[in-house]
């Protein structure tokens, strides 16, 4: 490197990491075991990433619980519960491969529950049809960050570098060529020249004022790709969760685990009605209990009760709080009550220690006596960066993308407990064919000087400037627009005008302007998230206003139906001439043996003549 | 989200506190500085129902000092990352209501046991380095067909219980922050801390771990500087009894195989080396 | 690893920021014990009235057979009472019979996990309580002479379960009278003294350990499962509280054998049926 770049720290890797959560992690053992050198920047500190704050469990076909259970039925359940959206392909490898990710786990020191006879114990979850969800009480996500950080600590040629922001990838001829990055603590400069990157972000509930994410989720991952030259898609996907806490105003969004209803959770509205009954849609007509009495064999372990419908998808349940509380039927607080009290106290302790202890403690609840007071919160992105569905490289050579940051899996609406298996299984996936990507490359991309300074005063002008945009006033802002716009109900004029104020909000971000040093300085962290953010948002309110449908997460009330025209589409964004393009682009055709498997009946599926026993074809 | 609606039912509860707590104000202290120097500094905050300590460090960051540097990631008290010392207490930010706090200025300072970077933020790397050196979980082989079948370590749950105990651990570190060996003392290169004795506990009662730790336990992890006045015990904010059910149990392994003479002549004839 | 943040200064032999009572606990711990110590010695010391069926408290007893914890099992010959006495070949009155035997409840709370906690913060301010800065730099905790020796503790554990029995025993015989069996206060603070001291030596860590703490698996065995798990389900039921019982155990004990002092010097007379 020349003199200017002395006061920045070179690295040169095979393999660049962006993000330490399950996703992240899981590609950097992956890679590092396949010998590629490997680094993996976190903007927080190792283990703390989002994927803690995961409760329920993972999606596996274990058969554990319920020998009906083959990686079909959770292949049909995942498609189904993305209204046929999703990369079918992407479906097919998570739901054959989670099994064996979650077992490599347990090789590695995780303690999953047990079952009676001493094998993983599986919970009950929306829209899977069968008891699926490995689990440790309602903590899961730690167990699998802390089991994953452990075994990435004592894997050779893998390095960490805690609180590191990346900012900027770099190109060499349309390759990826490594990026920059800074230490938040410090404010040092990082430069990793790297043959490929895997981007493992996360998402972008910080756009949002009501969310279960923390802070981290600022389309950071999204951004960048975007800006490489890769493709976003399904950005109109947002999931919100249907049971976020609501009261008291500190803690609102905060999640309350869809395990609570797994457990036998009622949802119940200020007039006491178990009103879930009345809201199970035509394409599950038939597969829920029809009354409390078939919910409570159903909690007994009869296998002729069929599940309760509190345990319908997300987007379905959120939409009915929702309705409920247009109708005038919420509760206090604009949300809906949870009940579990009915349930024996140790039950509940065992089960879920952490949601007693979260309203213990931040809402006076003892929800062994009474109802939770919960609403829909913002929680997950379906949406993200497009990759190819066996290698998870984006159209940009060298540039991969895996979990919550990449698209594809959940198309219009994911499963709880299908986001931990995604990790592991495209964790995996990623990190095996970077490295296998950069084995394979004649010789290694370089960086352009001039590109890294561009980049370096692009991150400093905060600092610099006199005056500008106060990145705190603008993330406000930002959620506020798109509280107003872009929410779970949408509309095309609220959008259009959100959009407005969304590129106002672009360019007043060009120039923003913080106090302080670089010495931990979270005004600067913020400056360099709040065009992440709104870039991001951008992307998720015009492919909103495209999709002229209501389908999964997406409702929109001057579209309410679903629209056969949009059913084989997914809205593509890219970069054009410096212009946000969007274009629709036709989902993967399904072959027809694909097709049978998610039109059949679960029962089928189960059956002999579908290969039940059938663990690996 | 609709507009909060008027509830009918006369016996649904009103989930939380109807009225603000500590009169719509607080005052803090906050402290700031780097690694060489720094004071407290104060700053009045307006405060809503259900307030943590963390909404107030926000609010002056919104508001008074964008610069203020706080370490957090969940707010939910699910990943360890805020912890602090507030009215001198061991405390994750994100879990200390306000309306459970003295009358007067809180004082909020970054933990004492580790050196300050900024503020509130402290450089935990030490901890990062203490768990690099502990031997990781070694499991056995699957045995029995059917373990192999399947896969999975056949493993009862009742077995497994006081392993997971230690799982929860969420290493915020506020039981190293508070254990006097380390906070007073700095025994750093002699003693690894609570957290750690936990961390061996766990990879050593884990039913299927063949690793045996014992001697770690006691040269590198210096159990024997802990004299168990459960300080650690006290903060936890994960509830794990780190004293009781974590570091005497290892007590007493070493124990048995460094200064029992009796159990020392036990294994011998039962073979167990 | 850098030395922590000096610079924040908290002043005073104990620094510290907190603001509210943290000296209270300790204090009263320390006096707690201090008491108990004096109080003890001094009994053991003198050797006298720690056993209502002797002949000297015969006029006083009113034909009670309470016998001091203190001095249980009594091991010196004029001691009418249970089988071990005699085993020593020296009359009562040369030397206090508390010596033979006080040794081993002692070296079992003195090397007790709860205790070491509990003076530890108390008398070696080792830390005075948690966040408190402590006055001395120089540690060695329980690596180096003297503590060091808090690994013997569970070779005490088999003379504290013994003792166990012959309070047991002793509480047994408090029911007997001269004129026949009968019930009596005396009776009864034996018996709650042998159960509290039952509490407090079965929830002790060591056995804990001993009974099934130490298997990383108490299923893997077959055959031996229920006994391991139950017995240590067992002992961590009682060493939930183990300060609890220590305490209660500890005050009982002496007021027992104050209660047989009274009754013995006449000071206080026994309420009893005897049937």
């Amino acid at each position: 490197m020349t003199e200017d770049l002395d006061n920045v720290t070179e690295h040169t890797v095979d393999v660049l990491v962006v993000g330490a959560g399950g996703a992240g992690l899981r590609a950097a053992i992956q890679s590092a075991e396949e010998s590629a050198e490997t680094a993996v920047v976190t903007k927080s500190l190792l283990g703390k990433a989002h994927t803690v704050m995961a409760e329920g469990g993972c999606a596996a076909a274990l058969r554990n619980v319920d020998e009906r259970d083959n990686w079909k039925v959770h292949f049909r359940d995942t498609v189904r519960g993305s209204k046929l959206l999703n990369d079918w392909r992407m479906a097919e490898y998570h739901a054959k491969e989670a099994p064996d990710r979650v077992r490599e786990l347990e090789k590695w020191g995780a303690t999953f529950d047990r079952n009676e006879e001493g094998w993983i114990n599986q919970r009950p979850f929306g829209g899977h049809e069968y008891n699926r969800l490995a689990h440790v009480g309602d903590r899961t996500g730690l167990e699998l960050i802390r089991t994953l950080q452990d075994k990435a600590v004592h894997t050779d040629d893998l390095d960490v570098f805690q609180e590191t922001t990346v900012t900027k990838l770099f190109k060499d001829g349309g390759r990826i060529a490594g990026a920059l990055a800074y230490d938040r603590d410090t404010g040092g400069l990082h430069l990793f020249q790297a043959d490929a990157v895997i981007l493992a972000g996360g998402g972008f509930g910080q756009c949002y004022k009501y969310t279960s994410n923390s802070w981290e989720y600022t389309g950071d991952g999204m951004a960048l790709a975007y800006e490489a030259g890769a493709e976003l898609m399904d950005m109109e996907f947002v999931q919100f969760h249907p049971t976020g806490m609501v009261w008291p105003p500190s803690v609102r969004g905060l999640l309350v685990t869809e395990g609570v209803r797994g457990e036998g959770g009622i949802l119940r509205n200020s007039e006491g009605e178990r009103f879930m009954f009345d809201y199970v849609p035509p394409i599950y007509e038939g597969e829920f209990a029809a009354d409390e009495d078939e919910v409570l064999r159903w909690l007994d372990d009869d296998d002729d009760a069929r599940r309760p419908p509190e345990l319908l998808t997300r987007d379905v349940v959120a939409k009915a709080i929702h309705d409920e509380n247009e109708a005038g039927r919420g509760s206090p607080h604009g949300g809906a009550f949870l009940d579990i009290s009915w349930r024996d106290d140790e039950y509940i302790h065992k089960k879920l220690p952490s949601m007693v202890e979260q309203f213990e403690e931040l809402a006076g609840v003892d929800i062994t006596e009474e109802p939770m007071e919960v609403g829909p919160t913002m929680h997950y992105a379906m949406g993200g960066v497009r990759v190819d569905p066996e290698t998870e490289m984006t159209n940009v050579p060298g540039l991969f993308a895996a979990g919550e940051n990449a698209a594809g899996l959940h198309g219009a609406n994911r499963l709880g407990g299908n986001s931990l298996s995604d990790l592991l299984v495209f964790g995996k996936r990623s990190g095996e064919h970077a490295a296998t990507y950069v084995e394979e490359l004649d010789d290694a991309p370089a960086i352009d000087h001039d590109e890294v300074e561009t980049a370096i005063d692009e991150l400093m002008a905060p600092l610099e400037n006199d005056e500008g945009a106060d990145p705190y006033d603008l993330h406000e802002e930002l959620q506020e627009v798109m509280d107003e716009g872009v929410q779970m109900i949408r509309e095309a004029d609220n959008m259009e005008a959100a959009i407005d104020q969304l590129e106002d909000l672009w360019e007043r971000a060009r120039k923003l302007s913080v106090p302080g040093g670089t010495s931990y300085n979270p005004g600067w962290h913020r400056a360099v998230h709040v065009p992440n953010m709104i870039l991001t948002s951008l992307a998720v309110a015009r492919s909103a206003l495209m999709r002229e449908e209501s389908r999964g997460a997406h409702v929109r009330t001057d579209f309410p139906e679903k629209d056969e025209e949009w059913g084989d589409v997914n809205i593509v964004i890219r970069e054009e001439d410096g212009e946000m393009s969007l274009v629709t682009e036709p989902s993967p055709e399904r072959p027809e043996k694909i097709q049978e498997i998610i039109d059949a009946d679960p029962e089928e599926v189960s059956s002999e003549a579908y290969g039940a026993k059938e663990v690996m074809p | 989200m609709a507009a909060p609606a008027e509830t009918t039912q006369a016996d649904q509860p009103s989930s939380g506190p109807e009225e603000p707590p500590r009169g719509g104000q607080a005052t803090f202290e906050v402290w700031r500085g780097d690694e060489d120097d720094g004071e407290f500094e104060t700053f009045e905050v307006e405060t809503q129902p259900g307030m943590v300590v963390l909404d107030a460090m926000h609010e002056i960051q919104a508001d008074q000092a964008p610069d203020l540097a706080v370490r957090w990631n969940c707010k939910a008290g699910k990943c360890g990352s805020c912890s602090a010392e507030v009215n001198g207490h061991p405390k994750l930010m994100c879990m200390t209501r306000l309306e459970d706090l003295e009358e007067g200025p809180i004082h909020v300072a970054p933990m004492k046991t580790f050196p300050v970077e900024k503020d509130l933020v402290c450089d935990v790397s030490w901890n990062y380095e203490q768990n690099e050196e502990i031997e990781p979980f070694d499991g056995r082989e699957l045995e029995t067909p059917a373990e192999k079948e399947k896969g999975e370590f056949r493993m009862q749950q009742e077995d497994l219980d006081r392993v997971q105990e230690f799982r929860k651990c969420i290493e915020c570190y506020l039981c190293q922050d508070v254990c006097h060996v380390l906070r007073n003392h700095d025994k750093y290169d002699a003693f690894q801390g609570p957290r750690f004795m936990i961390r061996y506990a766990g990879v050593e009662m884990h039913p299927a771990d063949d690793g045996d730790r014992v001697e770690e336990i006691w040269d590198e992890g210096g159990i024997g500087y802990c004299n168990i006045t459960k300080c650690c015990t006290d903060v936890c904010p994960a509830d794990i009894e780190i004293t009781d059910n974590g570091i005497i149990p290892m007590k007493e392994r070493v124990a048995s195989e460094k200064f029992d003479p009796l159990a020392m002549l036990w294994q011998k004839v039962r073979g167990e080396d | 690893m850098a030395a922590p943040t000096e610079q924040r200064d908290e002043g005073g032999i104990f620094g510290t920021q907190r603001e509210d009572l943290w000296w209270v606990p300790p204090t009263i711990i320390a006096i707690g014990f201090t008491a108990f110590i004096v109080y003890s010695t001094w009994a053991a010391w003198v050797g006298e009235h720690f056993f209502t069926g002797l002949p000297e408290a015969a006029a006083a007893a009113q034909g009670t057979n309470y016998l001091s914890p203190f001095y249980s099992p009594c091991l010196l010959q004029g001691c009418e009472h249970g089988f071990l006495a005699g085993v020593i070949p020296l009359e009562i009155g040369t030397i206090s019979p508390a010596f033979f035997i006080l040794w081993a409840p002692l070296g079992f709370r003195a090397t007790c996990y709860y205790y070491r906690k509990a003076y530890y913060r108390s008398y070696f301010a080792d830390p005075p309580a948690c966040a408190v800065d402590e006055p001395r730099d120089d540690y060695q905790g329980e690596t180096s002479f003297p503590f060091i020796l808090q690994n013997i503790h569970r070779y005490f554990l088999p003379f504290s379960l013994a003792l166990v029995g012959f309070l047991t025993y002793d509480a047994i015989l408090a029911f007997k009278f001269s004129g026949g069996w009968g019930i009596g206060v005396g009776s009864i603070v034996l018996s709650l003294n042998a159960i509290l001291l039952a509490t407090y030596t079965f929830g002790c860590h060591s056995l804990r350990h001993l009974v099934g703490g130490g298997k990383d698996c108490f299923t893997c065995d077959e055959g031996d499962e229920t006994v391991a798990k139950k017995s240590w389900d067992f002992v961590t039921f009682w060493n939930e509280n183990h300060m609890l019982w220590a305490w209660l155990s500890l005050f009982w004990v002496a007021f027992a054998d104050l209660y047989v002092r009274l009754v013995s010097m006449g000071v206080i007379q026994d309420l009893h049926i005897v049937f």
